[in-house]
């Protein structure tokens, strides 16, 4: 267990402003094990960006760095988000 | 009102410090009054933004202890002796002071008593605070659903809301403590750190499927978590939120 590891619910702030949605209770599938976890439930991992992995396999699921005034996404390891509206 | 704390963008808002009250020895809640307050849900957080005079920013989050109630919002903090803003927060900050948040965020980590029970709340040290705001919506709603805190703290004085859990004790709610590094000389409860013998004494039992929140620094949540699956408790009906060793 890595003591630095997070959990969605630290960047829920983060994906709210990128988003404009609550997005920790959005449910999200891993394309490499096909586990359906809520965000909130994904590891996260922060460095000089932030890092969301599956809980159940390590998958990269997401990437995010950001600046001032840009931020850069990759959903590599996402095969689909499911979102109230 | 929580629909709207649902979605739409996030602003950055002017929150002013109405009470500063001590906790603990290490530990501080700090209400604020925030005009534009759109309500929030117990267990949701904010992000608090400090702003140095050179323009360096630096973010935390806090999550709300208090119950919703109107346009005022308390964050407890714990003072990190190196961190960026918990020491500005909690040694500097004095009513009629300040500062910018944003919020509320999230909506995995909530509670709201039409959810109902049985509840089991596990806290590590601060990781009470949004517990709390649950424990505080719940008796403001007159619930008397069946609710069971075991909050882990270091010793006696640095229990957090040590006095509003002894009078909130009863009426569906029970609280254990336990100690794990010093104990008072009459102290007869647990000494020991969170373990699935602990768990399944405080209960509920898997069989009752309670909901469980867990809120503490990584190791203890993961602990935590690991022993209620060994115990039998599905792995879906286990909320965690976990905070780092940094930070403050």
């Amino acid at each position: 267990m890595d003591k630095l590891m997070l959990d969605g619910n630290a960047v829920a702030g983060l994906l709210q402003e990128l988003f404009a949605a609550e997005m920790t209770s959005a449910i999200g599938s891993c394309a490499t094990c096909g586990a359906t976890e809520p965000v909130g439930a994904i590891h996260v991992y922060r460095g000089a960006g932030i890092v969301l992995r599956c809980p159940h396999c390590d998958n990269t699921l997401a990437a995010i760095v950001r600046d001032e005034r840009r931020v850069w996404i990759t959903f590599q390891g996402i095969r689909a988000l499911e979102l109230a509206i | 009102m929580a629909r709207a704390a649902l979605s739409g963008r996030l602003t950055w808002q002017l929150a002013e410090v109405v009470d500063v009250l001590t906790e603990t020895p290490r530990v501080k809640t700090i209400a604020f009054d925030v005009a534009d307050w759109v309500g929030h849900r117990a267990g949701q957080h904010v992000d608090v933004r400090l702003t140095a005079e050179d323009g360096y920013q630096a973010e935390r989050s806090y999550s709300i202890a208090s119950a919703p109630n109107g346009t005022r919002l308390d964050l407890t903090v714990v003072r990190i002796a190196d961190g960026e803003v918990s020491p500005y927060l909690a040694d500097e900050l004095k009513p009629g002071d300040r500062i910018e948040l944003r919020g509320p965020v999230g909506g995995y980590f909530v509670w709201e008593p039409p959810q109902g029970g049985p509840l089991l709340l596990v806290a590590g040290g601060s990781g009470i605070a949004p517990l709390m705001a649950m424990i505080r919506l719940r008796a403001a709603a007159g619930s008397d659903v069946d609710t069971r805190l075991l909050f882990s703290s270091h010793g006696w004085d640095d229990i957090i809301y040590r006095e509003e859990l002894e009078r909130l004790n009863g009426n569906g709610l029970t609280v254990v403590h336990t100690l794990t590094s010093s104990q008072p000389p009459d102290w007869t409860g647990y000494a020991r750190l969170v373990d699935a013998e602990m768990l399944a004494e405080v209960g509920p039992s898997p069989a009752e499927r309670p909901r469980v929140y867990v809120c503490g620094p990584t190791p203890f949540a993961e602990a935590v978590s690991e022993a209620l699956v060994h115990l039998g408790h599905a792995p879906r009906g286990i909320k965690t939120e976990r905070f780092g060793p940094t930070g403050g």
